[in-house]
């Protein structure tokens, strides 16, 4: 197999593939894991259920995207597969069983004998998503700063878990708002009012961090040029931010008029937070221990991957957007008939 | 105990969690495009009856198959680093394959199966059933093609200790992948099977006659009938090969410690190690010669070979009994159920009662097969390429002792869980809480 890429071009490709889809992975489970966590706020079963709906057709296919993600750091960067993952060893496995708990919830609370086995799937329900988002967020940090072990980086990790749940509960708050009706929504319009200005803290926070902890991300900040052309990052998130705000201080608008603009701001804030952390890290995979050159597998066999992967990757949109249409609208009670 | 253990028991213990669910959705998936179809053929409600319960416990499966394999896929970088290091050229894009081929299909699919009856078309949701069967399977094939390169690895060259990929087909078509596909998609038609009559058995004796729940249990029934002398078929072939390939397992599988002639089929024996000899054998003289190389003299290799290098005797003994004697078990059972439905049109009370007590015998089947094929590999983890010493992480005992001891808390919760809600499914028949409430009208 001759590659039909420069070989050292192909680390770079698959550096960004993965990048895509652990963003795809944060921005989808992301909403439906915050829908999760505001689940104790609805005012009784029928709300409960109703959120349930919105998400129900989703998760599944969204969580695919977190086995895209190490899968693909798995496959295309097996060094730093290990050395991440052995690090990160407690936080991966305390994920994995939230996730499993979340997960079998939305069959068993469905299933459930009587309405105290329900109340008790669906405290699983949240349990599992609180603390999968917190187990993520935990890990990010740990990984931003190389999973330095001092009592500080474990502190800068533990802001990230508190940051990241947040901001799934702002993204989650945003898709009910986009699919739920009524009393629902109005609660949902609370929600993401609430969890707004503490999700801009913590990206503010973050961002402050990250630059004075590492001299390498410092410099290519605050270099000159780097410095002009990175401007607009902060600015445009600090413009999403303010109008997100502003938006959602007048909802519900009259017809449910730009009832999709507060998720899609979510999702563009998402989009741009993660464009400045990849821009920190580049060309590293592991901070400050492993290049994606270094890390990278067989030319080979990255080559036979990124064949399959073009000709696979749009059959898999296209087939997303069905599935989004069919599942588009308000939600409505899941029945199996 | 020391790392390695820890992390070995931690390993088998998610994934035999996990194939319990994939045994099941694979071929339940086909049994209920078969439902859709039929009702679609015929339009007699006992078939949507059937895919209505079944569809069910196919969402209930598939969820837990779901999270348990989003656990095994980091399980190879927290436990077992070595592994993708060595093997990762090979291994990476098999399971990128899946992922991009199967999962995202059967994860975006089950939506509109499970969701979608009144909001598409029905051609779309049929066609939705099919692609959800077609994935789970094409996902069973990928892990498949990887589990038997481990086995059998073909197709590759080693440079500084690491594989490199030389021939993609040779890799994908490696010596025992046909035999070890055909033989997984058959034990999940049998798992199937068994759950189909079991639970059907089990609600006709409680009085719960529905024309769809006799439609579920003739097709149990036939399926066994039909997959049980198969799977005997397959399962000889496999061993077969397996006897070209890694002689030691078979060596294992037999109990056979001298290599000679005229070696008796061992129907019971303890192996003992230490002293390198069984107790308590009863076997039909030449047997195993007779199995393996079709005449009373031929020659079976023995573990007396491979001092120091065969794996565990007694558990790999052991599981392959317990495989098989189900496996014959299950022959008696789809034959027997198969005459009467054909004579009688009817099972008999004590066949019904016998049919209950097989309902999760597949798992049982299932399990012991791979701790057979498992465990028969090592010390190996890659046959002649890899140990599964070397392929281990530097993670502490104490921290995989502390996770493995959440997760054996966390599957045995599930597990009763899963059991009583299939059993409280079957208890309420048609009147579930998602029915619509014309429904919950007492049925009966
Ligand atoms: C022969 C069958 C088989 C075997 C041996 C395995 N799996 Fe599996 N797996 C399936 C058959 C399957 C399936 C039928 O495709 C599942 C079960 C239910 C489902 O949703 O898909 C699945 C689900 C599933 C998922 C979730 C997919 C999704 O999000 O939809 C992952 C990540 C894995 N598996 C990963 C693994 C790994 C890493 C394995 C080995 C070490 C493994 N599976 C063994
Ligand atoms: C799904 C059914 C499977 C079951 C029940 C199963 C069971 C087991 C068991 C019991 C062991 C432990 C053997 C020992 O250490 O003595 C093992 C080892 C192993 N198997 Fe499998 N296996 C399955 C499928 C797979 C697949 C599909 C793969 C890879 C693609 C795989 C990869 C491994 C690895 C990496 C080990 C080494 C770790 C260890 O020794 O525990 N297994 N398996
Ligand atoms: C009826 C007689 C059967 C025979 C002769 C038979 C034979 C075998 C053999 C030789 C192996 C291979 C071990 C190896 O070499 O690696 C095996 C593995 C296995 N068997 Fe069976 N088997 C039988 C029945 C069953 C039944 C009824 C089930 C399940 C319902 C089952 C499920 C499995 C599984 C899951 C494996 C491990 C995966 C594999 O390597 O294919 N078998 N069997």
């Amino acid at each position: 197999m001759t590659p039909f890429l420069p070989p050292e071009w192909l680390p770079l490709v698959f550096a960004g593939l993965m990048a895509a889809a652990i963003l795809a992975y944060v921005v989808l489970d992301g909403f439906d894991l915050g829908v999760g966590i505001l689940l104790p706020g609805a005012a009784g079963e029928a709300e409960r259920d109703r959120m349930v709906a919105a998400i129900g057709p989703f998760w599944d296919a969204n969580e695919t995207w977190l086995v895209l993600g190490v899968g693909l750091l798995l496959v295309a960067f097996p060094a730093a597969h290990g050395m991440v993952l052995t690090e990160l060893y407690l936080p991966v496995a305390l994920m994995l069983i939230a996730l499993t708990f979340r997960g079998v919830a939305f069959e068993f609370r469905a299933k459930a004998a009587d309405a105290r086995g329900k109340r008790r799937w669906d405290a699983a329900f949240f349990g599992g998503s609180l603390l999968a988002a917190l187990s993520q967020g935990w890990m990010l940090g740990r990984y931003v700063l190389g999973f330095d072990p001092s009592p500080a980086a474990q502190g800068f990790a533990a802001m990230c878990a508190a940051g990241l749940a947040i901001a799934y509960v702002f993204i989650g708050a945003a898709w009910l708002v986009w699919r739920t009706e009524g009393a629902l929504q109005r609660r949902a319009i609370g929600w993401a009012r609430a969890a707004i200005w503490p999700m801009g803290l913590g990206i503010l926070l973050v961002s402050a961090v990250t630059p004075l902890v590492s001299e390498r991300i410092f410099r290519r900040w605050f270099d000159v040029p780097e410095v002009l052309l990175l401007a607009p990052l902060p600015l445009a998130t600090a413009a999403l931010l303010f109008g997100i705000a502003a938006l959602l201080r007048h909802m519900p608008l009259p017809g449910d008029a730009l009832r999709r603009v507060p998720f899609w701001g979510a999702v563009g804030l998402f989009c741009l937070f993660f464009a400045g952390l990849a821009w920190s890290f580049f060309p590293y995979v592991v901070p400050e221990r492993l290049t994606i050159w270094e890390a990278a597998s067989a030319p080979e066999s990255l080559t036979i991957i990124l064949l399959g992967a073009l000709f696979v990757l749009p059959v898999i949109l296209a087939y997303t957007v069905v599935a989004w249409r069919v599942f588009g609208g308000k939600a409505k009670a899941l029945t199996y008939h | 105990m020391d790392a390695l253990l820890l992390a070995r028991i931690q390993f088998a213990a998610n994934i035999s969690f996990h194939i319990l669910f994939p045994a099941i959705t694979i071929a339940l998936g086909w049994v209920l495009l078969f439902f859709k179809l039929r009702f679609n053929a015929t339009r007699d409600e006992k078939w949507m009856d059937a895919y209505r319960f079944w569809v069910k416990v196919f969402a209930l499966s598939f969820a837990l198959g779901v999270v348990s394999g989003i656990t095994m896929s980091f399980q190879f970088g927290t436990n077992w680093p070595g592994f993708m290091e060595r093997v990762g050229n090979i291994a990476g894009p098999l399971l990128a394959y899946e992922v991009l081929t199967a999962f995202f299909l059967e994860a975006t699919f089950v939506a509109i199966m499970l969701f979608g009856l009144h909001r598409v078309p029905g051609w779309l949701h049929t066609l939705s059933t099919f692609l959800v069967a077609a994935g789970t399977t094409m996902s069973a094939f990928w892990i498949r093609v990887l589990n038997s390169w481990m086995h059998t690895p073909a197709g590759f060259e080693l440079r500084d200790g690491v594989a490199h990929a030389t021939d993609w087909l040779a890799i994908i078509f490696n010596p025992s992948m046909p035999y070890r596909l055909a033989h997984m998609l058959a034990a999940s038609g049998l798992t199937v099977a068994f759950l189909l009559a079991g639970l059907s058995a089990w609600r006709w004796l409680r009085g719960d006659c529905a024309p769809g729940v006799q439609a579920a249990l003739r097709t149990g029934v036939v399926m066994a009938a039909v997959l049980a002398p198969t799977q005997l078929v397959l399962g000889d072939m496999h061993g077969l090969n397996t006897l070209e390939h890694q002689p030691v397992k078979v060596a294992a599988m037999e109990g056979n410690w001298e290599t000679r002639g005229h070696v008796p089929l061992l129907l019971f024996a303890v192996p003992d190690e230490a002293a390198r000899q069984n107790r308590f054998e009863i076997g039909i003289p030449s047997g195993a010669s007779l199995i393996l190389r079709h005449h009373a003299e031929g020659v079976v290799p023995g573990l007396n070979d491979f001092v120091g290098e065969h794996p565990p005797v007694a558990p790999v003994f052991f599981a392959f009994r317990i495989m098989v004697g189900i496996g014959v078990l299950m022959i008696v059972m789809g034959l027997a159920g198969a005459f009467f439905l054909w004579r009688r049109g009817a099972l008999p009370r004590p066949l019904l009662r016998g049919l209950v007590a097989m309902t999760f015998s597949g798992w049982v089947a299932t399990l012991a097969g791979w701790y057979t094929t498992e465990i028969g590999r090592q010390p190996w983890l890659v046959h002649g390429v890899l140990t599964t010493a070397e392929a281990a992480g530097p993670v502490p005992a104490a921290s995989i002792g502390t996770t493995l001891a959440m997760y054996l808390v966390l599957y045995a919760v599930l597990l009763a869980a899963y059991v009583a809600t299939l059993y409280r499914l079957a208890a309420r028949g048609r009147m579930l809480p998602e029915a619509a409430p014309a429904a919950r009208v007492p049925a009966e």
